[in-house]
């Protein structure tokens, strides 16, 4: 297939950016989406250009590394896909992808389509954690956990981390990411102890690093590649509440 | 000539490390704040160590290249984590997780650190536990437990496929909570470059930084590596596709003795290559042969759609081969099986190169929704690469480079040869042998992270408390920066024509080709030339954009390939030398008349252990013997 690509390049941080574009005219449908900037990347190499910058690892949709804002949506137009499962049999021969960073003002653009994610790392060390102590922990079967409340945590766990919810707000809330752990952490036995302190030490992080309110329009759980439930928002509220109540 | 000490603890077997945790050195909770450990690498192991150490107080700067530590390549581990607690009554214990990984292993592995890893697995399943890991329960409330490859008992934990990311989260979370406490310091997206050494010690790195493009010095009283596996080698792997070789080939060259590097594991169940664009290929966890079926046609060539070739024509070749343990076959075992039919005609798909993975009589008689329960995301994601319902035909898999059993030769203490540099996790080659067992690595990355490194790193530390601060001022750190900045340098200077990637490609079709599954004599030494003319080329063409003041991902990508061009040749030599077949490591001439592989224990049965000892000097070989004191050594059967 034939693609034109409008890609926004942006040389570092404080440089200003703008959209080039660029025609690639030997697309498969069998390309991933990342494959396919690869093949451009290659031809800007061999002419003496600069590849365009973006940031992935495992290419199997769990280290939540790639990004990419692609035609107005992160990870582009497939539910429940990242964009390094993306593939080009999602697009038309002839058309147009434009591919931004995805935007954010707590996600400032680094170089090209990368951004700096390291609020989520921020957030975390202010409570996403059980504080247990290698060498103190009791047998596993010591807690019993119902199946049910098992098997949520883990659908709440299974969050990557890209931040496509924050990008996908309009408000640019993490309210999703922060709100799975919460909730993964407040369904387990493990996590109860400590679950006020945590949802208190968590939201007032997002808060200072400058993410917005969540007003409920839940485009959040729409992009999330993971299909994180917007349930664990109203679950954190829950808890945020009842905290700060006692 | 430098003797390999591996310093293992003298008395019975599962007393060794009690003995040793009784009697290492301690350091005294008042000194920790004032030694410092660089620890380079926050996947499963090194995440784990973070959090270990960081409790006990010592002051731990942590390295990794991605831009968090939630990103490291145990994320991707699918299948599970074994331990031996035995909870469901069916004989494990942990002489038999030991035993089964000797015997997995090819008995290739030390003893002592394998009953080690055995016996802390148990605390590790706890740990994460009680770190809030949602491992699957089952309806009363307990842990749920999965069979594995190459074993009889059900002592895998796991949280569906996805039980190196919730594994991983886990430790990261440890790992957060000691950055708030301050005794863990992160420096994200860096690229250790060098080991500096001191007076013989490791005291320092040199890394550079991946966004400003500075090169920076860190100074400490011990270094860890846990920089993960080098399968990426293989350019198609089954690796997260910035994995690479570079921390532990650095440390290689600056005198750690690299232990058998050719001890790769070749995974039977990958999604195959379906093009040439392909960046990487995708694994489809073990477990599912826990449920599915592999079989391929008993007629040669046949391209009948799996669905319509009937039960009486297809060849289940694992179970036929090997009954006793059927599709739960050992990895190597069943990836050679693979290559065996797919290479005789019997392959299936367009280029012939795969088997199916069938769950037909699986999902008949249990049901979708259980099927899904277990392996869901597993299928979802086999769809969405393929376009193929695997609920609806067989999926179709192939071996891929999955697993480096070799990494940097360590002792019992988990040091190698560099005093106070250690390596934990896949970097080091300890406890796997020749082959790994499924979901062993993850419990080996935990058990060193959480468990060993905080009494073996003190005992080296113990000595250490009158040590001030190391300045990274220095000689040896002017020196070792100077080596890093020349050989970018170099690299940037080529200003050739093809690019980093193209050059990746090409060394990974050549080891694939004559350094996989299967090699000989003549393969390796094609291998050993062909790789050394690409070498040269490589120096001679590549391309890299850009400067090295900046975000330059071309100039990262091809530092990384410049090393993996050394390191394959050290693959292909530690082949040569190993004239036997065992577990991974295939050579041809040595079979069994069933073309099983063939060890020699009378000449082979030692870990190779390799020294620098110059660019364009052969590397010196060191034996350290396994003389297995605690296991009968046989003829491994799975039959
Ligand atoms: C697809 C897949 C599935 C698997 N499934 C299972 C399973 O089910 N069960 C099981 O037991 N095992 C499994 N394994 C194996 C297991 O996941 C790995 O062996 C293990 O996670 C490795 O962990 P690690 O901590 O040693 O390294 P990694 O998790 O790879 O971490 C390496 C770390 O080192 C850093 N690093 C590397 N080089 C540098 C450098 N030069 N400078 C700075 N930082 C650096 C990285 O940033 C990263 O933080 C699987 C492996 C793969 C590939
Ligand atoms: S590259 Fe890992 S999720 Fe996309």
């Amino acid at each position: 297939m034939k693609i034109t690509l409008k890609i926004w390049r942006q040389k570092n941080a404080k440089a200003k950016g703008k959209f080039v574009d660029y025609e690639l005219n030997e697309v498969s449908t069998e390309m991933s989406f990342l494959e396919m900037l690869d093949a451009l990347n290659e031809k800007l190499i061999i002419s003496g250009g600069e590849p365009i910058a973006f940031e992935h690892d495992c290419r199997e949709g769990i280290c939540g590394c790639c990004s990419l804002y692609i035609n107005g949506q992160p990870h582009g137009p497939e539910e429940k896909t990242t964009t390094c499962e993306l593939h080009m049999r999602s697009f038309k021969d002839g058309s147009t992808i434009t591919i931004e960073p995805f935007r954010a003002k707590a996600f400032p653009v680094m170089k090209d389509l990368i951004v700096d994610r390291n609020g989520f790392d921020k957030i975390m060390a202010a409570g996403g954690f059980v504080s247990i102590d290698a060498g103190s922990a009791q047998d596993s079967n010591s807690i019993l956990i119902k199946k049910k409340n098992s098997d949520e945590a883990f659908n709440s766990a299974t969050c990557i981390g890209c931040g496509a919810c924050v990008a996908a707000c309009k408000n640019a809330s993490a309210m999703l990411f922060v709100s799975a752990k919460v909730s993964q952490f407040a369904l387990l036995e493990q996590g109860k102890v400590e679950a006020k302190e945590r949802v208190v030490a968590m939201v007032n992080k997002m808060d200072d690093l400058g993410f917005g309110n969540c007003t409920n329009t839940y485009a959040c759980e729409a992009e999330c590649p993971k299909g994180i439930s917007v349930a664990n928002i109203a679950r954190m509220n829950r808890e945020f509440l009842s905290a700060k109540l006692t | 000539m430098t003797k390999l000490d591996a310093k293992i603890p003298k008395g019975p077997l599962a007393d060794k490390w009690t003995t040793y945790k009784a009697t290492a050195k301690l350091v005294n909770p008042a000194n920790r704040k004032k030694l410092d450990v660089i620890l380079v690498g926050t996947g499963l192991a090194g995440a784990a160590a973070a959090s270990s150490l960081g409790e006990m107080g010592y002051n731990i700067k942590a390295f990794c290249f991605q831009d968090t530590p939630r990103r490291a390549h145990s994320v991707a581990a699918q299948g599970g984590i074994n331990a031996s607690k035995n909870y469901k009554n069916d004989g494990d214990s942990d002489y038999r997780l030991f035993y089964d990984m000797i015997k997995g292993g090819d008995y290739r592995a030390r003893e002592a650190n394998v009953y080690r890893a055995a016996e802390v697995s148990n605390a590790t399943i706890d740990q994460l536990t009680a770190q809030g890991v949602p491992f699957a329960r089952e309806y009363g409330g307990t842990l749920d437990n999965r069979s594995f490859g190459g074993v009889q008992v059900s002592r895998t934990f796991y949280a569906k496929g996805q039980t190196g990311q919730q594994c991983l989260l886990g430790a990261y979370s440890g790992l957060s909570r000691q950055v708030k406490r301050g005794t863990v310091t992160m420096y994200p997206r860096r690229d250790m470059l060098d080991i500096v050494i001191v007076e013989g010690k490791a005291r320092g790195i040199i890394v550079r930084n991946l966004v400003s493009g500075e090169i920076e010095r860190h100074s400490a009283h011990a270094v860890i590596l846990a920089t993960g596996g080098y399968g990426t080698v293989y350019y198609l792997s089954t690796l997260a596709v910035n994995s690479n070789a570079t921390a532990a080939w650095s440390a290689y060259k600056k005198g750690a003795f690299f232990a058998n590097p050719s001890f790769i594991q070749i995974h039977p169940t990958s999604i195959p290559v379906l093009n040439d664009y392909q960046a990487k290929l995708t694994l489809m966890s073990e477990s599912l042969r826990n449920d599915g079926r592999i079989w391929v046609p008993i007629k040669q060539g046949d391209k009948r759609h799996a669905n319509d070739i009937p039960e009486e024509e297809r060849d289940y070749y694992l179970e036929r081969r090997y009954p006793a343990f059927g599709n739960l076959a050992p990895r190597d075992v069943a990836s050679r099986a693979a290559k065996e039919r797919c290479d005789a005609g019997y392959g299936v798909g367009e280029t012939g190169l795969a088997v199916n993975l069938d769950f037909k009589d699986a999902i008949e008689a249990q049901g979708q929704a259980a099927i899904e329960d277990k392996y869901g995301n597993l299928f979802e994601m086999y769809e969405k690469i393929t376009g193929l319902n695997p609920y609806k035909e067989p999926m179709r898999i192939y071996p891929a480079g999955h697993y480096t059993m070799g990494g940097l030769w360590v002792d019992y203490n988990l040091m190698t040869t560099i005093p106070g540099l250690f390596a934990i996790g896949e970097s080091n080659f300890s406890d796997h042998g020749a082959n790994r067992l499924g979901a062993s690595s993850l419990m080996q990355c935990a058990g060193d992270g959480y468990f060993i490194t905080p009494y073996t790193v003190s005992n080296y530390l113990a000595d250490e408390i009158k040590t001030p601060r190391y300045s990274t001022e220095l000689p040896e750190f002017d020196e070792a920066e100077k080596a890093v900045r020349d050989k970018m340098n170099k690299l940037l200077a080529v200003n050739g024509t093809e690019s980093a990637t193209s050059f990746h490609k090409r060394l990974g079709k050549i080891l694939w080709d004559y350094s996989g599954m299967l090699r000989n004599e003549k393969s390796l030494k094609k291998a050993l030339a062909l790789v050394d003319e690409l070498k040269e080329e490589f120096w001679n063409k590549v391309k890299i954009p850009g400067v090295d003041k900046e975000i330059n991902q071309e100039l990262e990508r091809a530092g990384r390939i410049a090393d993996f061009f050394e390191i394959a040749k050290l693959i292909i030599i530690d082949g040569l030398n190993r004239k036997e077949s065992c577990g991974a490591h295939f050579r041809e001439e040595n079979q069994t008349e069933g073309g099983e592989a063939k060890r020699d224990d009378k000449n082979y049965a030692y870990v190779a252990a390799w020294e620098y000892i110059g660019d364009n000097k052969a590397p010196k070989i060191h034996k350290e013997a396994l003389n297995y004191q605690f296991v009968e050594v046989k003829e491994r059967s799975y039959k």
